[in-house]
């Protein structure tokens, strides 16, 4: 580690004393088997939900096309085994307010029946940067490390704004989870590979592998898989919450910052997760979509935990059977303990994005109520961005939301550090995401109140136009009027003059 | 159990805590003040156990009765040990044979005055403690310089008639402190190199005269640095506070020794170790940021030696606390940790596109 990483990398964050991940990150991974039912959902990714190909009683095949991305950003889905769809409809969110969505439901005939390979193999660098970048859209590849931003338009914004570095996010600083190291571990040549892949899509001449210390196997077999490759560069990055965020792991790997409100290809690099490059090997070698992942099912309930390859719609509650629990439950998260979120029962499907599902007991969630704030100060400290979260807690209190936004209310990245730390046990991030949510709603408010008075200025205009056309046009009609009968009058005097003249001639 | 039975209480991120409670914290700060408070009852007698007793009760029941007041619940607000530990750190700063009404009213006027009308902890501007203590100075000048010396423990009921008046304390106890002599010393005109100190500041086993935390300064000492092992304080503040007070005074020294005291003195004297790490250091009433602490545990410590060397009071920690307690604001509000990705102003810092590195 050089100096600049340490004197940039580490003052930031928390540390928990125990991160939890053993000792399901040292299980050898498991293959869970196929479950009765699958409930595909039709948005995984950021942007736009897919639109479902096939109708209720199809037949579908392992890898088949079941829903088609729409729009730009945007994935397909496929379904993860052979069965028949039994429904189209919604199934509870993996989210807080167990809302529903809409998922495609596959009564499994258990045969795993294969369908054909999405594309014919050849070699990844004989194709065109558009080329891979399509094989990658079709496969239905989004961030794997839980932002789910399709990874196919990623790549292509990468090449149009010529970026130069790939980060390689190996960071996986939540605790308890361990998908992504169970990644490097067993499948570093397939990662290698798909990082080679995506230098090729992207442009990128250099690819920066970031590896949290914690986690030496998979540095290891990280190392080893990318010898020969000079371009790829494996670097331990110190063991610190949120180290895996993009933000932070580019400044620790490059020393660079990214402009608040920009994104990382801004200053040239772009950031893949380790998972995500796997499942971009499969899908361009092997023509493989994504249909399934390992995830961490870890926490105090749980009887087996460890690291599970499983399809991709698989409720939790058959997952949760499949590791076993000791005891109930006080929580279910869907993601690690400092942003996943709570689920609101096990009737809830994984989707691409989900790393890890913990089953948390209630020794483990240590809720208090919050009491005052004493200002000490340990949210500031912790803070990953410079942020001064008491402050901006203070300030949306009163309702000062504009205050909190002219102090970086936008930047904040909902981590969860300040709340984590805060003796108080003030929920910080929920104060926050209520902002944001307020701020946006008011924004939308003014967008919407500054529409109508346009509409209402541009009829207040068009009304004054018509009256002055109006008025113009009853001025232009006397003046012709006018002009008519001057003329008129003219020919008339001319007439009796002529005649006139005539008479006196 | 079936997964299917489960129906979840759902809540916002994180879904893990640190531990650290408020509560926690205020009582591991009281845990590191308790060998100095100990070895001070057994320098100073009995009549500084009641005293101590008095005031932290009173600091107790102005909280209770305020809160009262207010319509809360005392009894879990009371648990968060800050008024406990308001009440500790003015009993540390008090004469210890002051009488018990002197206790009475600072306790009451901490937590009250000093603490609950500006809607309780984390609200208060100033440190309770030390408006307190500087209240009854300004209010009680006579009881509150009245300094015996460590000597003859009087046993608990003998302490107890002293501390509630009964017993006249004899004269030829009292002495002023080390910082006061002095000061008494360069006002009658003689200077330092001809005044006879009562007693080194530089004394290992704190037998002179002061404050109940005042002699004891390397337990003091100790306890902050327990603090600092656990975390619960950072350098900054104290490292900052310390340093201003022994940089001028050393200076000072080195040019006139005979109208400036030494910088051993200064840091081994009054409130100056109790006030770096104990109450300086008060989360509500210093900056948040480590730069903010910087300064502000800078400005005390200046402040602290401006007081005593030219002041007309001999001791200026609690003074000095004050002011930059006032001033905390201003700098919380001129100090601020650059926000990642943004230039100092706040602006978003520019865009360097694909810039080969």
């Amino acid at each position: 580690m050089g100096l600049r990483e340490l004197l940039n990398g580490v003052r930031w964050g928390v540390h928990p004393h125990d991160d939890h991940k053993r000792p399901a990150a040292d299980v050898p991974l498991r293959v869970m088997p196929l479950p009765e039912r699958l409930c595909v959902p039709l948005l995984q990714h950021v942007g736009a939900p897919a639109l479902p190909v096939v109708k209720v009683g199809e037949r579908v095949l392992r890898g088949q096309l079941i829903a088609a991305a729409q729009g730009n950003v945007s994935a397909p889905v496929h379904s993860p085994s052979s069965g028949v769809i039994s429904a189209i409809g919604e199934v509870t969110a993996p989210h807080p307010s167990g809302l529903p969505f809409a998922a495609i439901t596959i009564e499994l005939d258990g045969k795993d029946e294969a369908g054909e390979p999405l594309t014919p193999q050849v070699d990844p660098f004989s194709l065109t940067p558009a080329e891979v970048s399509q094989r990658i859209a079709d496969a239905g590849i989004v961030g794997l490390g839980g932002a789910t931003f399709p990874s196919a338009p990623k790549a292509q914004l990468g090449l149009k704004l010529s970026v130069h570095t790939l980060i390689i996010n190996g960071g996986e600083c939540e605790p308890y989870l361990s998908s992504d190291d169970s990644v490097m571990r067993v499948r570093a040549d397939e990662v290698i590979d798909g990082v080679r892949i995506l230098m090729h899509a992207t442009g990128a001449t250099k690819a920066l592998v970031g590896i949290e210390d914690n986690k030496p196997e998979a540095t290891a077999a990280m190392r080893k898989a990318a010898e020969g490759f000079a371009s790829i560069e494996i670097r331990p990055v110190p063991a610190r919450y949120p180290m895996g965020s993009d933000r932070q792991l580019v400044q620790v790997l490059t020393g660079k910052e990214v402009p608040s409100g920009a994104r990382t290809a801004s200053i040239g690099v772009l950031v893949n997760n380790v998972s995500t490059c796997a499942a971009i090997h499969r899908a361009v070698r092997v023509g493989e979509p994504l249909y399934r992942r390992i995830v961490t099912v870890n926490g105090g309930a749980v009887a087996q935990p460890g690291n599970v390859l499983a399809p991709i719609g698989v409720l939790i509650e058959d997952l949760l059977r499949f590791v076993g629990l000791k005891e109930t439950p006080a929580r279910l998260v869907m993601g690690g303990p400092m942003m996943g979120v709570a689920l609101p029962h096990a009737q809830v499907p994984t989707v691409k994005g989900c790393g890890g599902i913990l089953a948390l007991t209630a020794g483990e969630i240590t809720d208090t109520a919050p009491s005052a704030c004493i200002r000490c100060g340990s949210c500031v400290k912790a803070c990953p961005m410079g942020l001064l979260p008491l402050e901006l807690s203070a300030h949306i209190h009163a309702g000062e939301y504009d205050k909190a936004e002219a102090k970086g209310l936008d930047d904040c990245l909902a981590c969860g550090c300040c709340a984590y730390v805060c003796p108080s046990h003030v929920p910080l991030v929920q104060t926050f995401y209520h902002a944001k949510g307020e701020v946006w709603k008011r924004a939308q408010q003014k967008k919407r109140t500054e529409f109508t008075k346009g509409l209402a200025q541009a009829r207040k205009e068009r009304l004054e136009r018509e009256a002055r056309e109006r008025v113009e046009a009853a001025a232009r009609r006397k003046a012709e009027r006018a002009a008519q009968q001057a003329a008129a009058q003219q020919a008339a005097t001319s007439a009796s003059a002529n005649t006139a003249g005539g008479a006196s001639a | 159990m079936s997964a299917q039975s489960m129906i979840l209480q759902t809540v916002a991120s994180p879904h893990a805590r640190a531990g650290e409670s408020v509560s926690v914290v205020m009582l591991k700060v009281v845990a590191t003040l308790v060998p100095a408070t100990v070895y001070g009852f057994w320098l100073f007698g009995s009549p500084a156990f009641w005293l101590w007793l008095i005031t932290i009760a009173s600091a107790l029941a102005g909280e209770a009765v305020c809160l009262r007041w207010a319509g809360r619940d005392p009894a879990p607000l009371l648990k968060d040990g800050s008024a406990l530990l308001t009440g500790w750190l003015l009993a540390l700063s008090l004469p210890p044979w002051a009488p018990w009404w002197i206790g009475v009213v600072g306790g009451l006027f901490a937590t009250t005055l000093g603490k609950q009308v500006f809607g309780g902890l984390g609200n208060n501007l100033f440190n309770p403690a030390m408006i307190a203590r500087i209240a009854l100075l300004v209010s009680f000048p006579v009881q509150m310089t009245y300094w015996v010396v460590p000597a003859g423990a009087p046993g608990l009921l003998d302490g107890l008639l002293i501390t509630l008046g009964h017993i006249p304390v004899p004269d030829a106890m009292s002495s002023a402190t080390l910082l006061g002599h002095a000061k008494t010393d360069l006002a009658r005109g003689v200077d330092l190199l001809h005044t006879e100190l009562p007693g080194h500041a530089f004394n290992w086993v704190g037998a002179r005269v002061g404050s109940l935390g005042e002699t004891s300064t390397w337990l003091i000492a100790a306890g902050g640095v327990a603090l600092l092992t656990m975390r619960i304080i950072t350098w900054h503040v104290p490292v900052a506070m310390l340093a201003a007070i022994a940089v001028p005074a050393a200076i000072g020294h080195a040019v006139d020794p005979a109208r400036y005291i030494d910088w051993t003195t200064h840091l081994m004297s009054g409130g100056a170790m109790l006030g770096a790490f104990f109450i300086a250091t008060d989360y509500v009433t210093s900056p948040s940021t480590r730069a903010g602490q910087v300064v502000f545990g800078l400005g005390c410590g200046l402040l602290t030696w401006v007081i005593r060397t030219y002041g007309g009071y001999p001791e200026g920690v609690a003074f000095a606390v004050l002011l930059m307690n006032a001033l905390t604001p201003a700098i919380d509000r001129l100090i601020k940790p650059r926000v990642y990705g943004r230039t100092f102003t706040g602006k978003p810092a520019s865009v360097q596109k694909g810039k080969s590195k």
